[in-house]
């Protein structure tokens, strides 16, 4: 493909609720964004038509921009002129419940976490890792795993020359249960076996007649060693040609596009990856859904997917909820309030989730949720990074005993980037709002630079930047990534000073400043500036080099600057609601992250 | 003119159901076109394949396949095969009954043995070398689907089910729990603010469905399952009372499996939410006729929510096809639409109009709007996004 040739790009997400269309173009010698349509995704009954919803997206940036895109049977493709046509369309999707799996292997914390891992890395939701050590009966593996009726499975289990009975039996398993295709009995399952190498014949004989059956390599060769690229790829390659290409309307859809659609997650981890190879750091990144939490982190090289498929903003609402327990909500509240009533209102926005905050009240609550579900998302992605299980122990590992008792490897002192997309985070009024809800569900360390997606386009860059790096990013940097400043934050807790601070700013002022616990301050640093920091601790408090010994750092501007949090490391809130309740206040205010005059409290 | 699309709850007086019946899996549809149904008339049928029984045979009868190597894909996958095959009784496709000695290992200087004895009353599905485990599969079990409403057959899908017509009073609510019931209409409350209590309720009740105003009290959904009600209708509930009444929190909007004893039917939201007039009205006048309810909720990209019909054959005029009216949604000037978020929760107005510009809300959002008037001729500004169609 002649890239130089690509001046006009459309790219779109079919989202389980709204299909959302990009509009870009070459203005000049750079890419960027032009305007945006969205529509409901068409998938389901009665309409039965990804395309429809599509169209309908497309349509609305044909109003916004006179841009004539669609054909009566696609989309315009090349462009004819000024004015007509697209050179290149992309899509993500995740309609119709995204790609959903079931992973097996041989030990939950060695060769079913691998394929877990794998599985979210494509961008699949999990919805059971089946393995010959867990206490649940074959006959309730069986049954769950007809019930569930997943687009695929993941098949690993065995280190090379490893394991024979273990994995045959749960091929035995597999075969048994024969779980239907979500989308007729007349399709064959998509099983992808990644395991033990020596047995890839007798599986092919065991499996093959039953099942659409892909063999790659051992996802887990020796017990030192994960080797997830052949599964991820099979499972993308599986993913267009016996899921996608049967969904309602996606045959059309695919005829459509210059390259295959990509699940959504996928495009989203793509630009999370891109970040921490432009800047050389670790960063993690948060898709806050309606649905789902997917959180991916790349440490020291390593990228980590993970899903929470039911914690979210709209549909999953009330999971949140039910996980974290109310108190856990209402503590981030800065007003009174009766439990009872907040449940309620959940549960409605639960049943009618397209609604919006209308009033402030309202946008604080869904803001103490999103909090939440960030901070439960990241407890289960940590859950998932961690180090790899059971090779330290040696060939004599007996595989019941080793129920994933490694800690996660993030150390979140050592995260550069943290940054945010999804509807709540782009649609916040005030990027100080998204830059709080990240700080307090995270909690970073040390010294983060924070960022947001402006109105959801990362899953298109993704999925642009397989065919077009270099627009991807002009469109990313200039257009979809959102710099909100730099956040320096005091791992420790205790009462009195924290830190004394120099700081000097672009426009030559040095600012002294000292920082006492339990506060967070804002220092406004535009966009594109820059400011030297000294940071001197005390004993207790640690910003990245030791409690008590000076630091110096480079902070970014953004739309919110820089961020003073010395709130404490773990952050913990007064236990009294009254106290509480005022400290948020006197928080929210530091930041004025919502409009003064507010009778609170 | 302008026009926002919003998806909004059915509530007809008159309206032609067609109503989908289909198996979960293919079989055989037992009516014929044109003919009659009533809800209980079982109108397909299948054989549901019977759950699969994993038995560790060769371990039951110490039968050594331990070789965990790769190796055993050659010579020790045959010498296994042999072993394993000189004990079974059975071969594979067989049928065998609970109790039934299966697999028997004799001692070669004893005169004890070890047997294997079959679980379930079933089939050998398969008999794994490898592994020495024996999978049976139990029987398969008949599973009838009912008519749910009464009317005529309007269509047969060939081996998987029917299209069942039936005039009626069609009203969809908000949220549900259970699935399909029948029973006789019964309108407890004299308004649509009036609170469902438990001493309401008595044994006049059984088989019944019932119908409250803005709430059900958690006594009186206690009361309802007691005295064996069918159904539920009412306007909202409290969280808690309908977490105790299931006994857990439900986390995701997808109902309609729980094995509770009547289905519920919540028609505006959770909390005291006073039933809408347009919906009290159609329940009370049809006060002791036959309703059909089912209370599976999905909310998800294709919503499914819970449905109450009404047959009326008495009735001869209806609304033409659901599918063409569900498919032309919009909302202009005049139409009247459910508010449904604060801080107007539950009001019906009628809209103004639909000011093209993003404008900015209280929370310096800014979404598209509309103007609409409440029924107590408050002028007010929403966003679209917060209020619902009524189709009438």
């Amino acid at each position: 493909m002649d890239l130089d040739h690509l001046r006009v790009m459309l790219a779109t997400d079919c989202g389980s609720t709204t299909s959302k269309a990009r509009f870009f173009r070459k203005i000049g010698n750079e890419y960027r964004f032009v305007a945006s349509g969205e529509a409901p995704t068409t998938v389901e009954a009665p309409y039965e038509d990804v395309t429809m919803g599509v169209r309908n997206a497309v349509r609305e940036v044909e109003e916004l921009t006179g841009h004539k895109i669609l054909a009566p049977g696609g989309i315009i493709s090349p462009s004819r002129s000024e004015n007509e046509g697209v050179d290149l369309y992309v899509t993500t999707s995740s309609a119709g419940g995204g790609l959903q799996m079931v992973c097996t292997g041989v030990a939950r914390a060695m060769t079913a976490e691998s394929a877990e891992r794998a599985a979210l890395g494509a961008g699949a939701i999990v919805m059971d890792v089946v393995s010959s050590d867990e206490q649940r009966s074959s006959f309730d593996k069986i049954k769950k795993m007809r019930a569930q009726r997943p687009d695929m499975i993941l098949f690993a289990g065995g280190t090379d020359g490893g394991s024979v009975q273990h994995v045959m039996g749960i091929g035995e398993l597999i075969k048994m249960a024969r779980p239907q295709h979500r989308l007729g009995a007349q399709f064959k399952l998509p099983v992808v076996y990644a395991g033990n190498r020596l047995l890839r014949d007798r599986i092919k004989q065991f499996l093959g007649e039953d099942f659409a059956l892909s063999v790659v390599d051992n996802i887990r060769p020796t017990l030192d060693t994960e080797v997830v690229g052949p599964s991820r790829d099979a499972i993308h390659e599986l993913f267009m040609e016996h899921v996608m290409s049967h969904a309602p309307g996606y045959d059309k859809l695919m005829k459509w596009t210059d390259v295959s659609i990509m699940p959504t997650p996928a495009g989203e981890g793509i630009m999370f990856q891109t970040i921490a190879k432009m800047y050389q750091a670790n960063v993690i990144g948060v898709g806050l859904g309606g649905a789902t939490t997917n959180i991916y982190s790349i440490f020291d090289g390593k990228f980590v997917r993970s899903v929470s498929a039911n914690l979210g903003m709209s549909y999953s609402i009330s999971n949140v909820l039910k996980q974290t327990g109310i108190g856990n909500i209402t503590r981030w509240l800065p007003f009174e309030s009766d439990e009872n009533v907040i449940i309620n209102k959940l549960r409605n926005k639960m049943i009618r989730p397209t609604t919006i905050p209308q009033t402030l009240e309202d946008l604080v609550i869904e803001h103490a949720v999103a909090r939440e579900a960030l901070r439960m998302g990241f407890i289960h992605h940590k859950s998932i990074a961690r180090p790899l299980s059971g090779f330290a122990k040696g060939a004599q590992l007996d595989f019941g005993s080793v129920w994933g008792e490694e800690e996660s490897y993030i150390d979140m002192m050592k995260i550069g980037w943290l940054g945010g997309t999804g509807g709540l985070l782009s649609h916040a009024p005030r990027r100080a709002q998204s830059a709080l809800i990240l700080l307090d569900g995270f909690q970073v360390e040390g010294i983060v630079n924070l960022i947001q997606d402006s109105v959801f386009m990362m899953p298109h860059l993704g999925v642009l930047s397989t065919v077009h790096p270099k627009a991807a990013m002009e469109i990313f940097e200039k257009d979809c990534m959102v710099r909100l400043g730099t956040c320096l934050a005091f791992r420790g807790n205790g009462q009195g000073k924290v830190a004394s601070l120099r700081i000097n700013m672009p426009d030559g002022r040095t600012l002294d400043e000292e920082v006492e616990s339990g506060t967070i301050k804002r220092i406004p640093l535009g966009v594109g500036e820059k400011a030297d920091i000294e940071i001197n601790p005390t004993r207790r408090f640690d910003i990245g080099s030791g409690g008590g010994h000076r630091f110096s750092a480079k902070a970014e501007g953004g739309e919110v600057g820089i961020i003073i949090d010395a709130r404490g490391r773990p952050l913990t809130l007064p236990e009294n609601a009254s106290d509480r309740r005022k400290k948020l206040i006197e928080w929210y205010g530091a930041l004025e992250a919502y409009p003064k005059g507010l009778q609170w409290g | 003119m302008a026009q926002a699309y919003t998806p909004g709850l059915k509530r007809k007086k008159l309206y032609l159901v067609k109503k989908r019946r289909i198996l979960p899996i293919p079989g055989k549809v037992l009516v014929k076109k044109g003919e009659k149904v009533t809800p209980t008339t079982i109108v397909a049928t299948t054989m549901v394949p019977g759950d699969i029984q994993m038995m560790p045979m060769a371990s039951m009868l110490d039968i050594d396949i331990s070789t965990d190597t790769a190796d055993a894909g050659g010579m020790g996958l045959e010498y296994q095969k042999s072993m394993i095959d000189k004990c079974m009784l059975k071969k594979e496709g067989e049928e065998v009954r609970a109790n039934e000695i299966i697999a028997r290992k004799k001692h070669v200087l004893s005169i004890f043995r070890k047997e294997c004895r079959c679980p379930v009353n079933g089939k050998i599905e398969f008999i794994s070398y490898t592994t020495g485990q024996l999978a049976i599969r139990e029987r398969p079990k008949e599973q009838n689907l009912n008519a749910h409403i009464p009317g005529i057959v309007a269509d047969v899908i060939p081996e998987q089910g029917v299209v069942i017509e039936t005039p009626a009073t069609y009203i969809q609510g908000i949220f549900g729990i259970s699935g399909e019931r029948h029973g006789e209409l019964t309108v407890l409350s004299k308004s649509p603010e009036e609170i469902l209590t438990a001493d309401r309720i008595g044994s006049e009740c059984t088989g019944k469905i019932l119908v409250g105003g803005s709430l059900v009290q958690g006594d009186a959904l206690k009361r309802a399952a007691e005295v064996g009600a069918k159904g539920i209708i009412v306007g909202g509930i409290e969280c808690k009372d309908l977490r105790d009444f299931l006994g857990y929190e439900i986390g995701v909007a997808i109902t309609g499996n729980e094995e509770t004893a009547l289905t519920l039917i919540i028609t505006e939201g959770y909390g005291k939410m006073r039933m809408s007039q347009k919906t009290f009205e159609l329940l009370e006048e049809s006060d002791g006729k036959l309703a059909c309810i089912d209370g599976t909720t999905h909310i998800r990209a294709g919503v499914i929510r819970p449905e109450i019909i009404i047959p009326r054959d008495d009735l001869e005029k209806y609304a033409d096809s659901q599918d063409k009216e569900y498919l032309s949604g919009g909302i202009g000037p005049g139409a009247i639409v459910r508010i449904i978020r604060e801080p107007y929760f539950g009001y019906i107005a009628r809209v103004v109009s639909l000011p093209p510009e993003l404008q900015t809300l209280e929370t310096e959002s800014k979404a598209r709007v509309l103007e609409a008037e409440l029924e107590d001729g408050r002028l007010v500004v929403v966003p679209r996004a917060n209020v619902e169609m009524i189709e009438e």
